[in-house]
């Protein structure tokens, strides 16, 4: 406001004759006010002490700023109001650094679910102390009581299973009474040294996302998991949000633009992604930037929220997109590349893709396939990693040659690991070259018993070792449908030709877009590309992300980027926006969170492959996994499902498995060899992995902790397959679903109901989760902690500052895991002491052993006799490590010495961190005594935030000057001047409190914010010649694995959603008898909630409609009778959801969308079906687990953490829909 | 000439999102309490829809605002002053509480002691007026959200209900026809209150110093007539007070300089807040011209250009200060208002001269003038386009014009102008004077119109 108001007095006057108004003037006059000549108004400027009421409403003692530690990638900064020691309300900083002046701002960020979230501090759903199960409870005392040792008290009940069964059935049930804060964490201390003595430390998993929305609370528990030999379960794959297209195309996980650069985009597409819904403290740059002129696209099956702002609107039918994408590609491969040339796009596509780069064909039955990367070794050199040097033409010579950047030049001796070219010209077409072949590619549309099928078209050859060879730009031609004079095949005839796939006129068919509307499209993206230098940027969302095949619908985007030369550039761009908030100073929380200070390697497991073997989903999967492979393939899945996909996996050491063995890893510790040992009883068939009989008592997990999280109201995909087989209550579980038959993998006939002897949760709320637990612990809120926020959406670290205490007996994570630990340490010096543990650990990416394992992607199974075990190579690397379990309590509290010996490790660039440890120990303070004497402290979240700041790049600018300097060392380009000009700045926490600070450009990252630059993804590529993480070090539109050329996808390709008729024995989708109505079921995020988080919250519940709700079409409600908030029920194989049905005319027929995360805990009713509570929408959705996301060992396609791994993907599911009663029962 | 001074808001409709921040921290701020749970001084309606109260546009029902009589005198709608005495006791035109909605809460603490049993407790829906059980939840302050239920309610919505003859099935509740925006609504803070007047009590006032319309909280009678009086249903009752409660405008943070609470949290960044000057007397002329669609240039007409001399010395004059002054030179909202005339009043056709002004939603125009077999690229196409909009012009002039859709196509156009006249300087193309022309604007106007529009800093918003 400008300027502070003053009173202006002014006398008052009379008019007017009748009562009434005599009435009215004669109060003017005891109110010293004036009323206007004709009795319109009343002014009044004296007698005003009633206004002192609302100016008491808003008086306050004072504002702290803290955040949400929300899963919603906001990380919004927010003052929060205290009044006599009470939070009132919350409103939104303004105080975000500026982004320059010719350009809007981030204040104010935050969304209406924030704007609520102080409704929590005081609310009758806050868990204010520790409880218990009281069954749970009963049992311990009188065990304790009797044996006078926690430890042997679990061990007694855990050995009953008549009383085991008794609190497990008992789940769920209400029941939970208090305990203290001493009796709680001494059970759950006490069940994790039995479940490590008598299972296994593997037997123990952490369960606690996305650690940038509080890192120090999340690095707290994976710290204590850590230090005990714990797995932590990746969630990134599991929630589906991993674009497991990123870090196939880019080597990496996912790295995107901060939102004030979709301002910088001249045409911006969003593409299932709901921005004001999903992005609302972002969503104004979109807005905005429309007015420089920007062309705005929306993609989405619904007249979704963004629509309201699109120049066009295109809405395919759901999960079809990737048809749509390929077409725009035909559009822009045909005018732009092949019709005529646009230097722009071709000089990019040659530097920076592997389009130029050479792949052998193969001879099979059907005619030659495209097959593998040509190599250095397949030109004969002996060259120093020559299966690892991709191989293109020089357009120049016109021969085979090796340019810099390659995976092999990554890991080689010689700084050549750069983009540089030097002389060589890369040639994109063999055409001219003479010779021609047909080749055969795999197609997938349709949906009759018969396809998929196969299309035949031409691509250029040359032939090299006598193999014929082509480019990866020629096969793309012969992909989209592109042709060329003189190639022979199958060719579109025109854009229209719906036959011939690739075309407009093909996708039309397919999604229903109209063919012009598509071709119009693509030209203006892709002139408006060329005219702009690259700024078309599409924001993917979760609408285009969650698919079965999603990587499909990724590839075929991220090909229209990659064309026109759009990656790595400001305003250009992918922006994958779904669960993938950036934790900026990776490096810190990733050594505090793993206590790789203290022992490495951490266990790191894949949370979907946990979860669908541990809640027995995988022994309901019936799809053969031979149902998705190209008719092109190598038949290599025959006879396998999902589980054996899984076990192979394991075996090869792709993906990781935990527990690993059927054996206890501590047993296994004490051979003298552990690691030969290990090897030698594989081989011999008498050590087995737990994956491979997963109902085996002994290879279930026992304990599971969540904290950070809803898990069994949100995430659960197959939320009634955990009920019933992971904790053992009941569910809405059919009995009677039909079973799989595995190939390897060992079959039990009895279903196992109570795998887990302990469920932990922390929060401050009571959701699905809390009540299904054994133990609840009461969590501090946002408003009440230390912590530390960043996300990708800004480039700015801030932090969470307690408003007040935490009230009742709530305590932060971090306080709550430093008190387990110590407890923990306790009861393990005696039960446990020092052991020696074998890790088994996958193959790892942006590391040379794990990146160089198996050359070509040639899968070997040793256990099939196709090779020998060898750890590292062809199965997992065996690691020993001594845990002292006594410490434990110890070691949590203080930064270990590894760090010094062997510094600190992101993206394979080390840092040297002596300074900052030193510097630690001054700002912290040092240890006196015990195993940690002499080192930093880390008893408080302040101190882990500290740590976290002072041991990253992005927060330290000496480090990542350092990181920088390691890695021109590599390239042999100059970049260390990135970082320069913060290279004597280090962000303390301090900073961080008084103002949101912006993070300093740090190798940990690929992109740039130097000199107040934007950030966006690959800059760092594009502009200093960095390669990508991959093969050829380039962006790969080619991949060729054997096990993604089994199922068809070396290249961009169309997969339709599966069909469920027909592989699960769904309805028909639109089959309906007037009572139901078979329809698709998607998930989308809500409104009035962050996933779970909010759906409870009152204000939410009435800004919606107040509990679960499912949105329709009118045409699907009217087809079964229902009108606007009738009550319906949504009925499939994995369970039942009975919710008010939303009649919107926005809804395109046939799909229904249940908002995400919308939880049972309020206003939910029994179902009619079951007579049992209602369900989540994951109720009605299942894992089912895809193959390629299994693969690793080579290249950019290696595991890391929540970097690969199998999507807990659940967008394909269908449902039928009908009327319930309308008399409703809680 | 008699300068007077008010804050005045203006919000882009363009921008809205339709998240609810506004809502949410207004409610929390103020309206939080007992006797005001279906309160919400700030609240954002899906359009068209029937928002909140129910079908509150409808004054043939409810009966507020003024008219015009036959002399060209104004009267409150409700009937003349005697005739509200003597309802007082039984005034015939105040929504229910189901017109509102009934507000409800949760039986949250079965969720924690709820003891062992045979099923997942569960939080049951009541009245949080009776405590009563309410199974089904039957409508709320935002059943209309994003069309949720539109099929069924939103041919009720007032101005579709006037509209359709003449818009026939250009509003279908169809997929392919669909549209929507959103309308975020507080007190107008009028310079013509029909609340004011309809106050038996003298309790409501206009402050001199601001144009902050109040409800004095010691006088308040609670009859309820300002409920009545008000057109946009922006006063309610408490029924714990008794008392009527409405949006203060934020005053105690007004008055030391911050913007209103629904302002600062806009997230859309599309609330602006200023000073207007305008003359006193020319209110009650304005406010009574005859033809509806003269009613917001005649209201137009009553601000007065603070860089005028004569305007700032009759300003001074009547009291005004330096700094007051300053405030409407500097006035985002008068530039909206006055200098790019891009903002619209709401319903000015209730003839109580709001002072919360909108700018209308410039809904998808490529594909509208590309389906007509255009460029849709080219500028000349998009003015075009204007009437091939999803949201169809007319229903737009119904809410901010009275019905007339000239200035409103006049404000889309200038909206238009400026992408195209922009994305030239974004693709580093010769600024187009033609296109600024075009709108009766030169281009750096155009850019000074960009400024305020899309990087609208938090000092040229406030």
């Amino acid at each position: 406001m400008h300027k502070r108001t003053r009173p202006q007095p002014k006398a008052p006057r009379e008019s007017g004759t009748r009562t009434a108004d005599a009435l009215v003037r004669a109060g003017s006059f005891f109110t010293r006010a004036e009323v206007s000549d004709d009795l319109r108004t009343v002014h009044r400027t004296g007698g005003r002490g009633a206004e002192a009421f609302y100016r008491d409403r808003w008086s306050h003692d004072k504002v702290v700023y803290s955040t949400h530690g929300v899963n919603c990638t906001g990380s919004c900064r927010w003052k929060v109001y205290v009044k006599d020691g009470i939070i009132t309300w919350e409103t939104q900083a303004t105080d975000y650094p500026s982004v320059g002046p010719d350009r809007p701002e981030y204040e104010p960020r935050g969304c209406p679910r924030g704007a609520s979230f102080s409704w929590y501090s005081y609310s009758p759903t806050r868990v204010r102390y520790p409880h218990v199960r009281g069954e749970l409870l009963t049992m311990y005392r009188e065990a304790k009581a009797r044996l006078n040792d926690p430890v042997l008290a679990w061990a007694d009940i855990q050995g009953d299973p008549e009383r085991r069964r008794a609190y497990q059935k008992a789940r769920g049930k209400g029941g939970l009474v208090r305990a203290s804060w001493e009796e709680a964490v001494e059970i759950v201390a006490a069940a994790h040294v039995h479940t490590i003595k008598e299972h296994g430390p593997d037997r123990v998993a952490g369960f606690s996302p996305i650690p940038a929305m509080s890192m120090a609370s999340h690095a707290a528990g994976a710290r204590f998991h850590s230090l005990i030999g714990a797995p932590m379960l990746s969630f990134y794959d599991w929630y589906a949000d991993l674009p497991v297209a990123s870090p196939q195309v880019f080597g990496d996980q996912t790295d995107v633009p901060e939102s004030g650069d979709w301002w910088d985009a001249a045409y911006l597409m969003m593409w299932g992604s709901n921005v004001p819904v999903t992005r609302t403290p972002d969503a104004h740059w979109m807005t905005e930037a429309r007015y420089r002129g920007q062309k705005v696209v929306t993609v989405s099956p619904d007249f979704a929220d963004n629509t309201k702002f699109a120049d066009e609107w295109m809405h395919p039918h759901p999960g079809t997109d990737g048809a749509l994408a390929l077409a725009m590609g035909h559009v822009i491969l045909k005018e732009f590349f092949v019709e005529r040339q646009t230097p722009f796009f071709t000089d990019y596509v040659r530097t920076y893709t592997d389009l130029p780069f050479l792949v052998s064909l193969k001879e099979t039955d059907e005619g030659l396939v495209p097959h593998k990367f040509v190599t250095a070794a397949d030109l004969g050199e002996d060259t120093e990693n020559a299966r690892w040097k991709t191989v293109l033409i020089d357009d120049v010579t016109g021969e085979p040659t090796v340019p810099n950047g390659t995976l092999g030049h990554r890991w080689g001796s010689t700084p050549e690991w750069n983009l540089d070219l030097g002389e060589v010209v890369p040639r994109l077409t063999l055409l001219g070259s003479g010779e021609s072949a047909e080749v055969v590619l795999p197609r997938f549309e349709g949906t009759s018993e018969d396809a998929p099928g196969v299309m035949r078209r031409g691509v250029p050859v040359r032939r090299i070792g006598g193999r014929p060879v082509t480019t990866v730009y020629d096969l793309m031609l012969a992909q989209y449908g592109v042709g060329r004079a003189g190639l022979p095949g199958d060719w579109p005839t025109s854009y229209e030709d719906a036959a011939s796939p690739g075309t407009p006129g093909w996708q039309e068919s397919i999604t229903s877009v109209p063919a012009a509307q598509v071709a119009r499209v693509a030209r203006e993206f892709a002139e408006t590309a060329e005219k702009s230098g690259g700024r078309c940027m599409i924001l993917m969302g979760a609408g285009t992300n969650h698919w079965f095949h999603s990587e499909t619908i990724y590839r075929a985007f991220l090909a229209l980027l990659t064309l026109t030369g759009c990656q790595g550039r400001n305003g250009g761009g992918w922006g994958h926006y779904v669960g993938q908030e950036k934790c900026r100073p990776v490096t810190g929380w990733a050594t505090l969170a793993s206590a790789s200070d203290w022992t490495r390697p951490p266990r790191h497991m894949i949370g979907a492959g946990w979860f669908y073997l541990h809640t027995d989903q995988w022994r309901y999967d019936t799809l053969p996994t031979e149902a998705l492979a190209s008719p092109l393939g190598d038949g290599r899945f025959e006879g396998m499902t999902g589980a054996d996909c899984l076990a192979a996996s394991a075996r090869m050491g792709w993906m990781p498995s935990y527990p690993t063995f059927d054996r206890n890893p501590l047993e296994l510790g004490e051979a003298e060899d552990p690691v030969r040992y290990v090897v030698d009883e594989l081989k011999a068939g008498r050590l087995g992995f737990a994956g491979e009989d997963p109902d085996a008592p002994r290879n279930w997990p026992r304990v599971l902790n969540v904290w950070r999280a809803n898990l069994l109201g949100s995430s659960s995909k197959g939320n009634e397959y955990f009920l019933k087989h992971l904790l053992g209550t009941h569910s809405n579980l059919p009995d009677d679903g039909p079973r799989c038959a595995p190939r390897d993998v060992a079959w039990r006939p009895e279903d196992v109901e109570g795998k887990l002897d302990l469920l932990l949760s922390m929060d401050f709320r009571m959701t699905s989760t809390t009540l299904l637990s054994d133990v609840v612990l009461p969590a501090a809120t946002w408003y009440e902690k230390h912590d530390l926020s960043s996300t990708d959406m800004h480039p700015f670290l801030h932090a969470f500052t307690p408003a007040v205490d935490p009230p009742w007996q709530a305590r932060s994570d971090y306080d709550a895991f430093r008190a387990l630990a110590e407890r923990f340490g306790e009861l393990a010096g005696e039960h446990l002491g020092v052991r020696r543990d074998v890790v088994a650990t996958a193959l790892q990416h942006d590391t040379p052993g794990g990146e160089m394992a198996q050359p070509g992607g040639i899968a070997l199974d040793w256990s099939k006799g196709e090779c020998e075990p060898v750890p590292g190579r062809t199965m997992y690397n065996l690691t020993v490590v001594e845990r002292d379990y006594g410490a434990v309590g110890e070691k949590f509290a203080a930064l270990g010495p590894l760090v010094d010996e062997l510094g600190v490790t992101t993206k394979a660039v080390t840092y040297d961190v002596a300074e900052e440890v030193a510097y630690l120990g001054e700002k912290n303070g040092r240890v006196r005594a015990g195993v940690a004497a002499g080192r930093p402290r880390l008893d408080t979240a302040q101190h882990a935030c500290e740590a976290i700041l002072s041991l990253s790049g992005t927060s330290n600018g000496r480090l990542a000057t350092q990181g920088f300097e390691t890695l021109e060392r590599r390239t042999g380009q100059p970049m260390a001047h990135l970082a320069a000009e913060a290279e004597g700045k280090r962000i303390t926490f301090a900073d961080t409190q008084a103002r949101p600070v912006p993070v300093i450009t740090s190798p940990e990252w690929s992109g740039s914010e130097s000199g107040g630059r934007r950030y966006t993804a690959f800059t760092v590529n594009t502009e200093h010649l960095k390669p990508w993480h991959t093969l050829t070090g380039r962006q790969h539109f080619f991949l060729d694995h054997d096990w993604i050329h089994e199922v068809g996808e070396a290249l961009p390709v169309y997969k339709p959603p599966l069909d469920m008729h027909r592989l699960y024995g769904e309805p028909e989708l639109g089959a309906t008898d007037g009572k139901q109505v078979a329809v698709r079921y998607l998930t989308p995020h809500n409104k009035w909630a962050i996933h779970s988080q909010y759906q409870d919250n009152l204000y939410m519940m009435t800004l919606g409609r107040g509990g679960q709700t499912i949105w329709m079409s009118p045409r699907d409600a009217d087809a079964i009778g229902v009108a606007d908030n009738d009550w319906i029920e949504a009925v499939n194989r994995n369970g039942v959801v009975t919710a008010r049905a939303i009649v919107s005319h926005k809804m395109p027929a046939g799909t229904v969308y249940m908002n995400h995360a919308q939880e049972r805990t309020v206003g939910v009713p029994k179902t009619e079906k079951t007579g049992r509570r209602g369900g989540i929408h994951n109720s009605l959705t299942r894992i089912m687990l895809k193959p390629t996301h299994l693969v690793g060992g080579y290249a950019q396609l290696t595991w890391a953490f929540n970097y690969l791994g199998p999507t807990g993907n659940q967008r394909d599911e269908v449902t039928v829909i009908r009327r319930r009663d309308q008399e409703v029962q809680y | 000439m008699r300068v007077m001074a008010q804050i005045a808001m203006v919000m882009n409709l363009d921008k809205c999102i339709g998240c609810h921040t506004c809502s949410v921290t207004c409610k929390q701020a103020w309206t939080n309490r007992q006797g005001t749970e279906y309160v919400w001084f700030n609240n954002v309606e899906t359009l068209p829809g029937q928002g909140y109260p129910r079908r509150w546009e409808d004054q043939e029902k409810w009966r507020g605002g003024w008219e015009r009589t036959r002399s060209g005198t104004l009267r409150l709608r409700a009937g003349s002053r005697l005739k509200r005495l003597g309802n007082i006791f039984a005034n015939p035109e105040l929504p229910g509480i189901d017109d509102y909605y009934q507000p409800w809460t949760y039986e949250y603490k079965n969720l924690i002691d709820a003891p062992a049993g045979d099923d997942l407790p569960v939080a049951r829906p009541v009245s949080s007026l009776t405590g009563e059980p309410l199974d089904t939840i039957e409508w709320g302050p935002n059943w209309d959200d994003n069309l949720g239920g539109a099929p069924r309610n939103a041919p009720r919505d007032p101005i579709v209900e006037k509209i359709r003859d003449e818009v026939g099935e250009r509003i279908r509740f169809e997929f392919e026809q669909s549209f929507m925006f959103y309308l975020p609504r507080v007190c107008e803070h009028c310079l013509n209150p029909a609340c004011v007047s309809s106050c038996p009590s003298g309790a409501m006032y206009k402050r001199e110093e601001d144009g902050i319309v109040l409800v004095d909280q010691d006088d308040c009678r609670g009859w309820r007539m300002c409920v009545t009086g008000c057109p946009y249903k922006k006063v309610y009752f408490n029924h714990s007070t008794g008392k009527a409660e409405k949006c203060t405008f934020c005053f105690p943070r007004i008055e030391v300089g911050l913007p209103t609470v629904c302002s600062e949290t806009c997230v859309g960044r599309m609330r602006y807040l200023g000073v207007m000057l305008y003359d006193a007397d020319k209110v009650t002329e304005a406010a009574s011209v005859e033809d509806e669609h003269d009613l917001y240039p005649s209201q137009l007409g009553c601000f007065l250009d603070p860089h005028d001399p004569a305007v700032v010395a009759a300003a001074k004059a009547s009291g005004i200060t330096h700094e007051w002054i300053e405030a409407a030179r500097r006035s985002p909202v008068y530039d909206l208002i006055a200098t790019y005339q891009v903002a619209l009043p709401l319903h000015p056709e209730y003839r109580t001269m709001p002072m919360v002004w909108y700018v209308p939603p410039l809904s998808p125009v490529v594909e509208a003038v590309a389906a007509s077999g255009h460029d849709g690229e080219d500028a000349g196409n998009l003015f075009g386009a204007i009437d091939a909009l999803r949201i169809p012009v007319e229903y737009l002039a119904e809410l901010l014009t009275a019905g007339d859709t000239v200035p409103v196509e006049a404000v889309l156009h200038r909206m238009a102008a400026m992408r195209a006249y922009m994305r030239r300087v974004n693709l580093g193309e010769e600024r187009d004077e033609s296109i600024a022309a075009a709108v009766g604007l030169t281009g750096p106007e155009l850019e000074d119109l960009f400024r305020l529009l899309a990087i609208a800093k938090y000092e040229d918003r406030y």
